[in-house]
């Protein structure tokens, strides 16, 4: 299936379950928002989806097109087709933009295929300047001093020069102002399309304003409890998350 | 064959056209040699080194190379193509002296082998040659090396003379069972600027060798001078260099080593500051493997006010290499307003490697800014994870990551070339063991 399919999954960290037979089914094409209170498992399912080892998958699948990614190291996951967003991209002294992009690309070549310098820098360029990124930032090690909104500029840069067929934002909007979540959010929709999936992870109705989603999940304690068209995501704000509490705590 | 203390002492260095000066610091630093006692492990300044494996009695000056050798080695001194001039020397014989520009002879500048400066500039000699040495622990073989030094190089800058280009002095060994005592002098006066890259490097993997460098870095007020330290001994080398820096009123001085060979080296590296003003940076870049052991030995002495030293010594560890990065930063009652960093960071790639930090300050000024921080850690689980998630493969993240490491020293050389040059280095040594 033209899909990510994720099915019933349990998930713990040191001997705390975190995901309680999560399952969602994202088709491609589509472009999933997945909302709820802070602490109720949304980053550990990014962090799972990817292959972090930090957590121990008690059982469930979780699939890219009928294929299992559960238990692969990160790297396999992303050739895969998995590309994650993160909500804290990490600072990598000594390593540039640029080179770390094409070390990305090149891993994913077949043997022997080298990339072409000047076609691979012109179509960096392209990105970041759709992305309102300073050209000079291609030398700058990767977000090492970077501002919040720099960081997620270049998560989104990287994720279109990495063409994903699924993509999990993890928190994009979080330090964002309002202009940088408008280009962040821009440079999402210009990669929406049939063949790719979106999963959009937050915790506030806003970036939803810029990247409209076709569904909207809220999760609580460890599963989905409710899903809906985008209006769903202005009814939670309206709402607050303790409607979410109070309606299906008991049933968790 | 004789043993290299009997060596020295039946055969000195020194020649007939010896001044008599210089024959009287030569009998100083062989008696220094003689009398001083080895090395013990409870020394303080020795403290964390094995100085068990200290051998330096199998060693003795050896003869010329032949000429095939010469020529081979000639081609190999190559790591920086745009130079001012070049010396090579090959187990502390002279192969090539490519001296500077008549432009830069007519502007005063000096550069020329330590036995042509003594015979053409005794006065000069006598004032900067073998005078100075660090108090690091190594008074002994500084002594041996004052006792033995013939090769080296001189280069004077007057007042206000700026050279644009390095001058690459390189020192190789070759011969089965060498004694090297390469010198190196500098003496820049008033604002003048140079770069110097001084390179060591043995001819082949297996030649065994000592060493014992000297180098002298005198920056007079305002002057300007970029000292680059390039050291790749293969793993059969025993090695001492005993660097020092002297700095007048805004004077500017960067200190750059690369430390990548030898099976034990010692490297012993003090700035003093003596002019208000100055700023002096000691930067090093540290490679270990298998049983390699690097012993570094720091002092930033502020004699000055208003002055700043910044110390940065990054080590990166594998298998079972030790390093030791012991440094100590002084500042005079009367030195006000200094600023006086140094940081000692250790990325252990393996768990069996062992990094030892002892970093120290004594202030004795009250108004001043000094800070010093070491650590020890191996590589950010969470940033490899975050490499991996775009899909570069666990050894090719880790590779980038120890060379984003290393790029915080490799950026400052300040010459893209020398800096390539220098990645490659790294490469060789490193890409087998982690690919």
């Amino acid at each position: 299936m033209n899909a990510l399919e994720i099915k019933n999954l349990n998930v713990s960290i040191e001997g705390q379950s975190i995901l309680k037979d999560f399952s969602l089914t994202i088709p491609k094409g589509e472009v999933h928002a997945l909302m709820g209170p802070n602490g109720t498992g949304k980053s550990t399912l990014a962090k799972v989806m990817a292959g972090h080892e930090d957590y121990q998958v008690e059982s469930g699948t979780v699939t890219l097109d009928g294929e299992n990614i559960l238990g692969e190291e990160p790297d396999v996951i992303a050739h895969a087709g998995l590309f994650l967003a993160f909500q804290y991209p990490l600072e990598i002294p000594g390593v540039s933009i640029a080179n770390f992009i094409r070390a990305a690309r090149a891993a994913r070549l077949p043997n022997g295929e080298t990339i072409n310098a000047v076609e691979y820098y012109k179509e960096l360029y392209e990105k970041m300047d759709a992305l309102k990124m300073d050209r000079k930032f291609t030398a700058r090690s990767l977000n090492d001093g970077f501002s919040g909104g720099e960081k997620k500029r270049c998560e989104i840069l990287q994720m279109s020069m990495l063409d994903p067929a699924y993509c999990v934002m993890d928190e994009t909007d979080s330090g964002l102002d309002i202009d940088a979540l408008k280009t962040v959010s821009e440079g999402v929709n210009l990669m929406r399309g049939p063949e790719r999936g979106f999963l959009v992870i937050t915790h506030y109705q806003r970036l939803l304003d810029y990247i409209v989603p076709d569904v909207v999940h809220v999760m609580f304690d460890g599963r989905i409890v409710h899903s809906g068209p985008a209006e769903l995501a202005h009814e939670l704000e309206a709402k607050g998350y303790d409607w979410v509490k109070e309606s299906f705590a008991t049933t968790a | 064959m004789n043993t290299l203390s009997e060596n020295t002492m039946n055969n000195p260095a020194k020649t007939a056209a010896e001044p008599g000066w210089l024959a009287e610091r030569r009998a100083e630093g062989l008696a220094q040699f003689k009398t001083l006692p080895a090395p013990a492990p409870n020394d303080e300044l020795w403290r964390f080194a094995s100085v068990g494996r200290l051998k330096i009695d199998d060693y003795a000056p050896t003869g010329a190379p032949d000429a095939a050798t010469a020529e081979a080695l000639l081609e190999r001194s190559n790591l920086v193509s745009e130079r001012a001039g070049r010396s090579v020397y090959v187990d502390d014989h002279a192969v090539c002296f490519e001296g500077i520009s008549e432009a830069l002879k007519a502007q005063g500048v000096l550069y020329l082998p330590i036995e042509a400066a003594l015979q053409s500039h005794p006065e000069l000699m006598e004032r900067y040659f073998l005078k100075e040495s660090t108090e690091l622990g190594s008074a002994k073989f500084f002594g041996l090396h004052a006792a033995s030094t013939r090769a080296g190089s001189v280069l004077y800058v007057p007042k206000g003379v700026e050279i644009e280009q390095p001058l690459v002095n390189y020192y190789w060994t070759s011969t089965q069972g060498t004694a090297v005592f390469p010198h190196t002098l500098i003496i820049a006066e008033a604002n003048a600027k140079a770069s110097v890259v001084d390179v060591f490097f043995s001819e082949t993997k297996e030649n065994e060798a000592l060493n014992i460098a000297v180098s002298n870095l005198h920056a007079a007020d305002g002057a300007q001078v970029f000292r680059k330290v390039v050291q790749d001994w293969n793993e059969q080398t025993t090695s001492f260099q005993l660097d020092t820096t002297i700095a007048g009123r805004d004077a500017r001085v960067k200190n750059l080593a690369v430390n990548i060979g030898a099976e034990r080296a010692r490297y012993e590296n003090q700035t003093r500051i003596e002019g208000p003003g100055a700023n002096v940076k000691m930067y090093s870049l540290t490679v270990a493997e298998e049983k390699q052991e690097f012993d570094q030995r720091t002092f930033q002495t502020h004699n000055a006010p208003n002055a700043v030293s910044d110390l940065l010594y990054k080590n990166a560890l594998l298998d079972n290499s030790r390093t030791i990065f012991s440094g100590l930063i002084k500042v005079a009652e009367g030195a006000q307003q200094t600023d006086a960093y140094q940081t000692n960071r250790n990325l252990l790639l393996d768990p069996t490697a062992e990094a030892n930090a002892l970093p120290g300050l004594e202030i004795l000024a009250n108004d001043v800014r000094c800070s010093h921080g070491a650590t020890t850690g191996n590589l950010d689980a969470d940033e490899l994870f975050y490499m991996m998630q775009r899909g570069i493969p666990r050894r090719a993240a880790m590779q980038l990551m120890v060379f984003g490491f290393f790029e915080e020293v490799i950026e400052k050389v300040d010459s893209e070339e020398l800096a390539e040059n220098l990645r490659q280095l790294i490469h060789k040594k490193f890409d087998a063991k982690i690919a």
